[in-house]
């Protein structure tokens, strides 16, 4: 009885989904919006694990000690420019300007390269500091939210190239339109999730 | 019936909103000027040492932090309540709320824990002082 009521939905939102959106072009969108709200919960555990733990030092080293502010700014502006570069490309896809559009992505992704690049810099010298994730709580948590959100980056790293060889070879088609909007929500996502990481992670970390 | 034959008339309009949502050069352009005067002032307000009160800094930096997310929701990745009908909108609530007491009671829970729980033990105590003018000298 349920199942038959979600597919034959109540007239009033019927009435509004049909006259003012198209399902079946939007349908993955929605999915991969909800997607993106599943992964705000890994991150939203990471954040609480690092709220909890971040003062638990061990002895060691405290974040004033090791967070780097200047190279964090860096970081920060390649990912913000990045989000908005990725912006441009979308906007060259709807004026269907494929050599445009490759172009703004392939900026995109350098930058994403680069800040991944001076994320793990950042992270080889914290180790070969003695401050590694298994010198205490705090950088066990650290080390954990900001390379998952690093781990995020470079998979979209590798799906914008592979997006970027379906582009040249078969063009803008209706497939590769849907996946490069699913991609661009991922990337904006990601840079969003990097506020969160700059702000708390770090800026308030070097406070506690 | 009648519905039908006018979702068949509104494909056009559709199509235009559809672009709408996608955003537009201004979207993007307003977006990047606020969120780089929303990354901006946080980071001088730290590395400028601009405000000696901690507890209020951290307060300022997490509500920049904020305000700088909604930037990024609105202009970079195109919410409102239009889009998908609103289930864009209403899982994003759902969402918020969720984390919002995954995040609020993890502090609150453990931070309880830690004022009333520490006096109980001399071992952790004697750490916690041994450890404190060793790690941050000059701001205390």
């Amino acid at each position: 009885m349920n199942t038959t009521a979600i597919d034959t939905a109540p007239p009033a939102p019927a009435d509004h989904y049909c006259l003012t959106e198209s399902p079946p072009r939007n349908g993955t969108l929605l999915g991969f919006w909800i997607y993106l709200m599943s992964d705000c919960f890994i991150f939203a555990s990471l954040f609480a694990c690092y709220a909890v733990l971040g003062t638990e030092y061990a002895g060691g080293p405290t974040g004033a000690e090791v967070l780097d502010l200047p190279g964090l700014a860096v970081n920060t502006a390649l990912l913000l420019v990045s989000s908005v570069v990725f912006g441009f490309a979308m906007l060259e896809m709807a004026r269907q300007r494929k050599g445009a559009m490759l172009g703004w992505l392939a900026v995109a992704g350098l930058l994403a390269v680069a800040f991944v690049s001076f994320e793990i810099h950042e992270f080889l010298v914290m180790i070969a500091d003695g401050a590694g994730p298994g010198r205490s709580a705090f950088l066990s948590s650290f080390f954990t939210l900001v390379a998952t959100h690093g781990l995020h980056v470079t998979l979209g790293i590798l799906w914008l190239v592979v997006l970027m060889v379906q582009t040249v070879k078969f063009g803008l088609n209706t497939d590769n339109v849907r996946r490069l909007r699913c991609l661009s929500m991922f990337w904006h996502f990601l840079d969003l999730v990097w506020v969160g990481v700059f702000s708390y992670v770090y800026l308030v970390g070097v406070l506690r | 019936m009648s519905q039908l034959s006018s979702s068949g008339h509104a494909m056009p309009d559709n199509h235009d909103a559809m672009h709408e949502h996608q955003g537009s050069l201004r979207g993007y352009l307003t977006g990047f000027v606020l969120a780089a005067i929303l990354t901006v002032i946080p980071f001088w307000l730290v590395m400028g040492h601009v405000i000696a009160n901690k507890p209020l800094l951290i307060l300022v930096i997490l509500a920049l932090a904020i305000v700088q997310i909604f930037v990024h929701i609105v202009y970079f990745l195109h919410l409102d309540t239009r889009s998908e009908a609103g289930w864009n909108m209403m899982a994003f609530i759902f969402t918020a709320v969720l984390v919002i007491i995954v995040l609020g009671a993890s502090i609150w829970v453990m931070y309880n824990e830690n004022v009333n729980m520490m006096p109980m033990s001399p071992q952790y105590q004697q750490h916690s002082i041994g450890h404190q003018p060793a790690s941050n000298p000059p701001t205390r």
